[in-house]
This record gives structure tokens, sequence and C-alpha cells, in this order.
């Protein structure tokens, strides 16, 4: 699957300029609220025309204000996991799952039959409730596993997670991976929580200010992102549990980290999200300090903060990048510089598990 | 009761029925391009349904007349053509009284009609719903107690109407001689006070089914969309 996106749309008072073309896996459209994420996937989905432009999936066009190509909504085959799950309410779980079928051409896309998605998404015991009967966590995998049997080639989630409370979220993530990673059907994911990108993403595009200002895979790009919050991510798998002190070990390119004790198996997959705040830079290897892990890397840039009281500090530790965000004063008397070999110190309590 | 008297309660079920039932598909088609179509002279095709509703009925029934008489290009194009005519006839009684109906039943279903979330209708498009579809399965489900609603005034409206029949149709005994209008002629004529009463205790009681047939349904649609869904 590849998506290609190239318009612009202009609202009172708002200007949107994107594009890029994606790869399979998670993108994800990240930036503050009023970058124009959700117009953006307003305009894949086909409800919003834009100004000019084109959209296009794997060659075939969506969009194309020059030739004055539009495809409606319903003829695109793009699903669309709205904010506020949008479930018929007149409709019981099971026939709001089954709507799209009467509609969908099984060729191609997504697939998946109904028992496999209540599956999927662990829904069979709400089959015969009715919608407002369910709570938001629950809706939002209900609207979810409805868009999936529509057999999308591609599938838009605008912010899902934005309306659930902490312990919501935590609840649905998972279903958000297996359906990444199990289902085969590309995601256009909307946020503006960096956890969640970090967790989710294959691929990045951060919008600021109706522009497109970074795009690539997440390991590169979820650092250059101005949100406040910012980090770096590494991709680790876990190498052992120390049972002892209800610790695991995680190895990465980066080096050993030591985090709180995971449920994840001994090889699997984990990435780890480190705010930047959450590391401390030393110029020699630091002794006897409570953190338990110290990663070895060399400066790769250092930039200020728009204040100027702090400075970002982008790490190279062996072809990964890590975050410090340090204050202007320690750099200074650090004499940070890009170039300069230094230790990165990390409280273990900081990791994104994922 | 009189003969004469049955036939015109009977008469005036059969017209209000068939003027309900035949004007309800135009009038969910008028107020659903009322309620969610943008096209142009949007307010001349609102004024137009909302005419009979605050012209005489008189009028109205003149213009009926005029339109469908049997010598009207209109009316004898039908009669020739389809072999329907409505001058003087109970089609005519019905035609009258959809017409007046019409804009009460519009008004109904484009309340309920608007009153429809239009965001789940966009998420019926991108399930693949084309607008049609989106309307049959997720509009029209959700405003169905509008539409009851409007098909029950419309229903009461033409049991009652009587300016704009007798204009169109006259007041032929067995033919289009409805109920007001046997009321009408029985205060006209010396010892019908008692018939015309009757039938009044009659129309009342008429009207009143009419409104808890409407209350049963809503609450049967209410109650099955809570078992169905």
């Amino acid at each position: 699957m590849s998506l290609d996106v190239d318009v612009d749309h202009v609202r009172e008072h708002f200007r949107l300029t994107a594009r890029f073309s994606s790869a399979p896996g998670l993108t994800a459209l990240f930036g503050r609220s009023g970058s124009g994420k959700s117009t953006l996937v307003d305009i894949i989905g086909g409800l919003v025309r834009p100004t000019r432009g084109r959209v296009k999936i794997d060659g075939q066009v969506l969009v194309d204000t020059e030739r004055g190509v539009f495809v409606p909504k319903h003829r695109r085959r793009v699903g669309y996991v709205f904010q506020d799950s949008r479930l018929f309410p007149h409709l019981s779980v099971r026939n709001n799952l089954l709507y799209g079928r009467w509609f969908a051409r099984p060729d191609g896309g997504a697939s998946g039959d109904l028992a496999s998605v209540v599956k999927l998404l662990d829904i069979g015991p709400l089959l015969d409730r009715r919608p407002d009967s369910l709570s938001g966590g629950e809706k939002q995998r209900v609207a979810i596993g409805r868009a999936l049997l529509a057999h999308p080639r591609l599938l838009l989630m605008d912010e899902p997670l934005a309306s659930l409370d902490e312990a919501r979220r935590a609840e649905i993530l998972p279903y958000i991976e297996r359906l990444r990673d199990d289902a085969g059907v590309p995601v256009v994911y909307v946020s503006h929580s960096v956890a969640e990108v970090a967790r989710l993403a294959t691929t990045v595009v951060i919008l600021t200010e109706g522009k497109v200002t970074a795009v690539g895979p997440v390991l590169d790009i979820l650092p250059l992102a101005d949100t406040g919050d910012a980090g770096g991510v590494l991709d680790a798998t876990v190498a052992r549990h120390d049972e002892a002190f209800q610790l695991t070990v995680l190895a990465s390119v980066a080096g050993e980290l030591q985090v709180p004790r995971l449920a994840a198996p001994v090889g699997a997959p984990v990435r780890a999200y480190i705010r930047a705040r959450d590391v401390m830079i030393s110029l020699r290897p630091p002794e006897e300090i409570s953190a338990l892990n110290v990663l070895v890397g060399r400066i790769a840039s250092v930039t200020p903060s728009s204040s100027g009281a702090q400075a970002d500090v982008r790490l190279d530790c062996n072809g990964a990048t890590l975050m410090a965000r340090v204050t202007a004063k320690s750099v200074q008397r650090l004499a940070l510089a890009p170039g300069r070999p230094v230790f990165a110190v990390i409280k273990s309590v900081s990791f994104e598990r994922s | 009761m009189t003969p004469e008297e049955w036939t015109a309660v009977r008469l005036s079920l059969l017209v209000a029925t068939t003027a309900t039932l035949a004007s309800l598909p135009l009038g969910i088609a008028v107020a659903w391009l009322l309620a969610r179509g943008r096209f142009w002279g949007k307010s001349l095709v609102d004024t137009l349904v909302h005419l009979p509703l605050i012209m005489p009925p008189v009028v109205t029934g003149y213009l009926l007349l005029l339109t469908f008489g049997r010598r009207t290009p209109v009316g004898a194009f039908l009669a020739d053509e389809l072999g329907i005519v409505f001058s003087f006839r109970w089609t005519g009684a019905a035609l009258a009284c959809a017409v007046m109906g019409f804009p009460l039943l519009v008004r109904a279903v484009r309340l309920s009609i608007e009153a429809v979330d239009a965001r789940l209708e966009a998420a019926a498009g991108t399930l693949g719903a084309n607008p049609l579809w989106v309307f049959a399965t997720v509009t029209l489900p959700l405003s169905l107690p509008g539409v009851i609603a409007g098909a029950i005034l419309c229903f009461a409206k033409a049991m009652g109407e009587f300016g704009a029949t007798i204009t169109f149709v006259s007041n032929i005994p067995g033919e289009t001689q409805t109920l007001p209008s046997l009321i009408y002629t029985l205060t006209q004529v010396p010892g019908g006070d008692a018939g015309a009463l009757r039938l009044t205790l009659i129309s009342i009681a008429l009207s009143m089914l009419a409104l808890l047939g409407s209350e049963l349904l809503a609450r049967r649609i209410g109650a099955r969309r809570t078992a169905v869904a």
C-alpha cells in the first residue's frame, strides 16, 4: 500500500499545505491541536474536498482537483475510526459491525470475517448490546471493528483515544498494536500524544501550523518534534528478567537498559520512549548514583529553547537517538557541544513500554 | 346512524388513508431535500410546499380545479392517457386532502431529519453506503418518530378537510361527500341537527383514535429499537 498526498486547503484564517507519502504500517500524523491533522484525514477519507491537490492510494487517484476527479467517500474503501465512535444508535453492536459488509467488495483490502475481528478486538460479549450501553473504550473497539469489516484498503483513525481516560487508553492501545501487526491494513493515525505515537507509529508525519515539517521513521523523526514533552525512542528486545529486584533487562543498539518488570516474554520486541527531561548528562562515567541506566553517546546537536533558559541536547548513542533537556547553565558549565562524548544517565522508571 | 352517514364516514376514511399513503413517499423525499439538500431555488420549493397552509382552502381548491379539471390540458391528458380522473370523483377529494396535508407532513419529517446527527451519515458513507443507502439505513430509521407524527398530522388534516375538497370536487353523496361535507349539508337542512351531532362525535372519536394509534406506534418503535439494539 502506498498513500500519496499533495494538497492545499484554505479555510478562513487557516491554510493547510501537506505533501507526503506513507509506507506500510502505521503512519502517525502528529502535531498540536489546530495543526491541521484532522482536516488532512478528512481530505483522505473524502469528507472534505481540498482546495487544490491530489490524493492517491496504490496509484489510484482519489482526488485530483486539476483533472476534476473526486471519488466520493463511499467508493474510496477508506475506513474511518472517529474520535467520537459514531456507532449507529438504532442498531445492535452486531449490526453496527456488519453494516459495511452490505456494501463491501471482499477483494483485497483488510480481510477478516466477523469471528476473527470479534476475536482480535475481544468484543464477543458485546454483540447483542446496544451502543449507548457501552463504555467509551468498548465503543471505540466496536468502531474499529466496524471499520475493519468494511474491508478498507486504508484505515484512518482520528485521535481514537482522545475522549478516553488514561485507563481506557491503556486498554485499547494493545488492540491497535494487534491491528497494525496482524490485520495487515495500513493505518493513518492522528494524535497529539507523544507517548501514543512513540508506541504505535512506524512512520511519523509532523504537522506544524498547517505545514508538514518532517516525515520519516519514528525513531528518527520523533526526537525532532516540538512538543514540550520531547524525547527519544529506542527499539529494544527483552533480554532477561531480574526477578529478585522486579526488573527487566532490555537489549538495544545503545546498550542495556533496566526497566521495571515487564509482562513481555524474553525475546519480545518493545519500544521505550525516554523523555528528554528524564535524561541527565555527565562528562565522566557516573559512579555511586541511584540511576540504573548509563548509556555512552556523543552529542549530535544542542538546541536552545525559545526562552533561552534550557536546551535540548540530541545524543547519538551508537546510532540511536536520545534527547536530554538541560539548563543553559549546564550547557555552558560542561561546555556541551556537538561531537563531545558524554554519558547519558536515565532513571529506570521513565519508560513507555510497547 | 343512517346509511348516508355510514357512507360519508367510510368515504372519509378511504380518502384520508389514500391521501396520507400517497403523499408519504413524496413528502419524505421533499423533507429530505429541504433538510439536507443544497440547491438553487430551495426557498422557492419551501414556499411552494407551504402555500396550501397559508392560502385560503377555497383558493387551493379552485387552483386544483383550474389545473386538474376534466377540460384543462392536464386533466384531459391524465384522463385520456392514464385513465385517471380527479374532478368530481373521490380520487379528487384524496388529491385535495393530500395537497392540504402535505405541508404538515413535510414540516414534521423535515424537523426530525434535521435532528439526525449528520456525523452518523458521514460515518455510514465511509463504510461504503451511497447517499441513498445512508438515507434508507440511517437517516430514515432515526427519523421514524417524526415520519409517523407527520403522517398522523396529514391523516387528521385529510379527515377534516372541507374547503378545498368541496371547491374542487363538490359535495356528491357516495362519491365526494366526506364527513365534514355531510355535516355541513346536515346543518343546512331542517331536522339535520341530530345527524350533524352524531357525525361530530364520530369525527372527534376518529381524531382521538388516530392520535392514540400514533402514540402506540411510536412507543412500539422505541421498544423494538431497545430490544433489537
